[in-house]
């Protein structure tokens, strides 16, 4: 949903983030809402200044937030508050589900189908009776020795089986009855601390404020992907919110904070292992359908739904990477697409470093040293090197850790002993390079070169155009059949002024696509083309340069006052200017608004199309009545009927239960942290059985109950600081406002160890140990669980020695652990002691 | 400003008649004529100087609040919300209104550095020289370690040693040409960001 959209929602719910704080201009909604009557909630450990802001703030232990959302969930089934209409046509609720399939709370925390040996799960139960439903990028399908795609075929042949009076013993609705009839109020007070009364006057809020008549939103940050059950937290609230009715609807929905000003951009466009820009998948060497083209498409492509046009985008931005050079008779270059191996992300890449298996490396605007996990082993990695490129503003801490690094710092290692060759090169800023943004709803959004970079400060596409150059120089007389794909890398942009500048925007007008060999920009992804008449860099920004002289991102006309409020004329929004992604939803299935105050997109009979202020995100003239002809077999979207919004889904429904596309069950059920101080008290399996640990001698964890790291860890951000802190610590007007590192802890802690506020005190984990000053406080509530008393500690994580606000490194505490779909770490719930004191008496300052 | 050249009786005489402060005591508005003196007559507003004004983007986080660039004579000058900004209406937050101290920190790199293996100081070098250097080592560990085939015979034609990280903070067509060449055109695989941190 868009940032703004938050100020017509009647109940915002925020949860795992700061949000007053860490994405304060976004809040401005919420109190626009607030204004205008809605309920705010915050459920957070920490009491900030969300919360209060908030009319409800729930305090829940860090970690415990599944249980609080399953609490939700059971409320709405037990209190028949199901918003039925809309979830059972437009979600998969009534769904009839594998018979063999077992949720976790019948069978001590395990779904139907682990596999002890595999140490991971098996899917075939997690199917439709019957049908097996893909996923795009899902990497289920690697054991899968027969063709994937055949299994998938089903789903031409007839809708899936359903039962919409809901009581099939096996449709969703029943299992996610079985699934969350413990998580009653009293178990959520049990496993969240969350007193229960504050909890039921959430969910009660929540459900009272939805409806054909109102809307509910959820914000989240990385307070939910922060944890090795991450992606599971999103998932309960996105059942929450299918439940509810708030999907696709203005002031509903679920809105993502993201950190970095182009985060989303650069996953959408990803600077990521498993990816092609536009969530195509990146091939992996292990899925046996990956060896030839043809085969890939066949297994990747979806039969059913949008992403059955997965062959066009991929051919297309094939054309687009290698020009001429690819074709038919050479599989469009696929097989020059490097293949991946297995998990390629930051926490194995770290790993990967330390062992000596890496060897060069680029940081581009990156700063692991503060903002990797275990931070120790981070440095030590770097230290291990042949070579590294950092370009950045400033002399990062993870440029100059053989100097001024812990290792260094304790004597481990003096730099002579460091073998790493480094550069340190000048980066430049927006405002000193021309391009786009893409913010956290989508937004791609163009700024101007005004100024130039001091010195030899260079753009990012600057450096990496004229190493590309260069390298393609090195590589011009090579005959050799793996040289050829940047040999062959199409690299024609205009580069222009005595510094050679690459232009952005001839990169945008790829990256929007065009025609093959003419150039003629295509003004949407549906032009594109399977047969490499098209060339395309990323087809879910198709139409931000529909023209050659029309860049859609630095449009800059809002709304009025009297306006519709979607501002369609400011920027563009990715897909096709959407800015409510599923707003068919927001008609009934005969497409009619399903209230005067929540109307955005209806079904105009009269003209034969649907109209709305936003741009539509279904087919502009397919009539609410449109059903499919079974016996056609239908292809992509001709399988979808007129009544199911859910466009990329191969049955056009939500998914309130999840085939396939993860890795650790196809519900949400709750798991403790990998490193808790409690037990799970749901049930015998204590963390998600796939968790990626890593544990090993320079990533120790210690086993549950462990006696030394008694307290909750938990690491969060500040509104002056900025992630790893460069741009903010060096910079005086911010690193002014929040001048050194600390660490809240409650007051009955601190008169347990004899410390005062702003006292050092020492923080260690089986990973490290930090010094810093207390910040003696009850914004962190202690909780009881099952008659212990457990405090919680909060640790701000930007500092590290650089820059004018300076303090140790909180990532020296946390453990390279991982979200088995995601690989994200769980840096926001963990273990620790805390003493009164300092780690060394001198120490070396900068 | 003008200097002042008046005797103290003049002076004095001048500072009521013409400073705002006493004809405000006297209960003359001070939302209006009351709030102007003569040298406040002759102030200008500094943007009025920019001889260039570029719409941005805030380089902090992902809300995306617009900003107005001001600048003079290839100088920033000037650093605001912008207000016509859906997203933002003009305001910033305390991140986004650093922007022009961030821009302008005279801490900030502007050459490039270099530490040779088992240096222990850092040595100052022309880019040139070091984008020429840096190529040559991406080619020598790729060269080194590409792999074209696993034992099985399937193609994996990539690379395990050589890895990259960032994007979060870059634009766009930044990150695109980080995939394409390093992905697309090298074969590393080893391609990470910020959105996992
Ligand atoms: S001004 Fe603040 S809220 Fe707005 S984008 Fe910048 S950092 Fe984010």
């Amino acid at each position: 949903m868009a940032q703004w959209d938050l100020a017509n929602a009647d109940a915002v719910l925020v949860m795992g983030s700061n949000m007053a704080e860490n994405h304060p201009i976004a809040f401005r909604f919420v109190m626009q809402a607030k204004e205008k009557g809605a309920v705010v909630m915050h459920a957070d450990p920490r009491f900030t200044r969300t919360s209060a802001l908030s009319d409800i703030h729930a305090p829940i232990r860090a970690g415990s937030d599944i249980a609080f959302l399953g609490g939700i969930i059971r409320y709405i089934l037990e209190n028949d508050l199901v918003f039925k209409e809309y979830a059972v046509r437009y979600a998969n609720l009534a769904t009839i589900i594998d018979e063999n399939f077992i949720e976790a709370a019948r069978n001590e925390g395990l779904f139907s189908g682990w596999n002890e040996e595999k140490h991971s799960y098996d899917f075939d139960t997690w199917q439709y009776q019957g049908m097996v439903i893909p996923s795009a990028l899902a990497e289920h399908y690697l054991d899968t020795a027969e063709s994937y795609s055949e299994m998938t075929k089903r789903l031409h042949e007839g809708p899936p089986p359903d039962d919409p009076t809901l009581q099939h013993p096996n449709c969703v609705y029943q299992i996610l009855k079985r699934q969350y009839a413990d998580y009653t109020p009293e178990m959520v007070e049990r496993v969240t601390g969350c007193p229960k009364e504050t909890f039921l006057k959430v969910a009660e809020a929540l459900a009272r404020n939805s409806g054909p008549d109102r809307t509910a939103a959820i914000c989240y940050a990385v307070g939910w992907t922060h944890h090795t059950t991450g992606v599971q937290m999103i998932r309960a609230a996105a059942i929450v919110q299918t439940l509810l009715g708030n999907i696709g609807r203005p002031g509903g929905g679920i809105l993502a904070l993201r950190g970095h000003t182009s985060i989303q951009g650069s996953t959408d466009i990803p600077t990521l292992y498993n990816m092609l820009p536009g969530y195509l998948p990146q091939p992996n060497a292990f899925k046996p359908q990956a060896r030839h083209f043809d085969q890939f498409l066949d297994d990747e492509t979806i039969p059913t739904g949008w992403w059955h046009n997965f062959p066009k985008y991929i051919t297309s931005l094939l054309r687009a990477w290698y020009g001429d050079s690819v074709g038919p008779e050479n599989e469009w270059g696929y097989q020059w697409l490097p293949k991946i191996v297995g998990d390629h992300s930051q926490l194995a890449m770290t790993l990967a470093i330390d062992d000596g298996l890496i060897k060069g490396m680029f940081l581009l605007g990156q700063n692991p040293v503060i903002g990797g996990s275990n931070s120790k082993l981070v440095e030590r990695g770097l230290g291990r090197l042949d070579w590294l490129v950092v370009r950045d503003t400033d002399e990062i801490e993870s440029a100059n850790f053989w100097r001024k690094g812990h290792l260094v710092q304790s004597a481990e290692r003096r730099p002579e002993d460091i073998g790493t060759e480094i550069f340190l090169m000048p980066g430049e800023l927006a405002g000193e390079k021309a391009g786009t943004f893409t913010n956290t709803h989508r937004l791609i959004q163009w700024h101007d070169r005004v100024v130039e970079g001091p010195g030899d400060s260079r753009s990012e596409l600057w450096f990496v155009y004229h190493l590309a150059k260069r390298l393609k120089a090195l590589y011009a007389n090579s005959e050799l059949e793996r040289d050829r794909p940047i040999r062959n890398l199409t690299l024609d942009y205009r580069a222009e002024g005595p510094r050679e500048e690459p232009r952005a925007d001839d990169v945008l007008r790829e990256i929007n696509g065009y025609t093959w060999p003419e150039k003629k920009q295509v003004a949407s992804f549906k032009e594109l083309k399977a047969d490499g008449s098209t060339a395309c860099g990323c087809w879910l920004y198709s139409g931000v340069y529909p023209e050659d002289d029309d860049n859609r991102a630095r449009s800059r006309i809002p709304d009025g006052p009297d306006g519709p409020g979607t501002h369609l004329g400011w920027a563009f929004a990715w897909p096709a200017n959407r800015r409510t992604l599923y707003n068919r939803a927001s008609a009934d299935p005969d497409g009619k608004p399903w209230s005067e105050r929540k109307r955005l997109v209806w079904w105009d009979e009269a003209e034969g199309k649907w109209q709305s202020p936003d741009e539509i995100d279904f087919e502009p003239e397919k009539p609410p009545h449109y059903r499919p002809d079974w016996d056609k077999k239908p292809e992509g979207m001709d399988a979808l009927g007129g009544d199911e919004p859910f466009i990329m889904m191969p049955d056009g429904r939500s998914q309130i239960f999840s085939p396939s596309g993860l890795k650790d069950g196809p519900l949400p059920t709750h798991y403790e942290p990998v490193q808790s101080p409690v037990r799970n008290p749901l049930h015998a399996q204590q963390d998600s059985p796939v968790a990626k640990k890593w544990a090993r001698e320079d990533n120790p964890l210690h086993a549950l109950g462990d006696p030394r790291f008694p307290h909750v860890l938990t690491t969060y951000r500040l509104t002056e600081h900025h992630s790893g802190g460069t741009p903010t610590r060096g910079v005086p007007h911010t690193a002014e406002l929040q001048p050194e590192g600390f660490a809240e802890i409650p007051p009955e802690l601190a008169r347990q160890i004899g410390v005062r506020n702003l006292d050092w005190i020492v923080l260690s984990t089986p990973r490290g140990e930090v010094e810093t000053r207390a910040l003696v406080t009850e914004r962190l509530k202690p909780f009881e669980i099952d008659g212990r008393h457990i405090f919680q500690v909060g640790m701000p994580w930007h500092f590290g020695w650089e820059g004018y606000a300076t303090g140790d490194i909180a990532n020296v505490l946390t453990a390279v652990v991982g979200d088995a779909n995601s690989s994200m770490h769980e840096n926001k719930a963990l273990t620790c002691d805390v003493r009164a004191g300092r780690i060394r008496r001198s120490r070396h300052r900068r | 400003m003008t200097v002042n050249r008046r005797t103290p009786g003049k002076r004095l005489r001048s500072f009521l008649r013409d400073w705002s402060l006493p004809r405000q005591m006297r209960g003359e508005s001070h939302k209006g004529a009351a709030a102007r003196s003569s040298a406040s007559e002759q102030l200008r507003p500094r943007l009025e100087e920019a001889d260039k004004v570029g719409t941005s983007i805030c380089p902090y986080c992902a809300v995306g609040c617009a900003q107005l660039f001001y600048a003079k004579e290839g100088q920033l000058i000037h650093v605001e919300g912008d207000p016509r900004s859906p997203i933002n209406q003009g305001t910033l937050c305390p991140k986004g209104a650093a922007t022009f101290s961030l821009i302008s920190n005279p801490d900030r790199l502007t050459k490039v550095k270099y530490r040779r293996p088992h240096g222990t100081e850092w040595e100052e070098v022309p880019l040139d020289w070091a984008m020429d250097r840096i190529a040559h080592l991406t080619k020598k560990t790729r060269d080194e370690t590409f792999v074209e085939t696993l034992p099985d015979g399937t193609q994996v034609n990539h690379t395990l040693s050589v890895a990259s990280l960032g994007g979060a903070t870059l634009d766009n067509e930044e990150n695109y040409l980080i995939k394409k060449v390093f992905s697309g055109g090298l074969g590393m695989v080893w391609i990470e960001n910020q959105a996992r941190v």
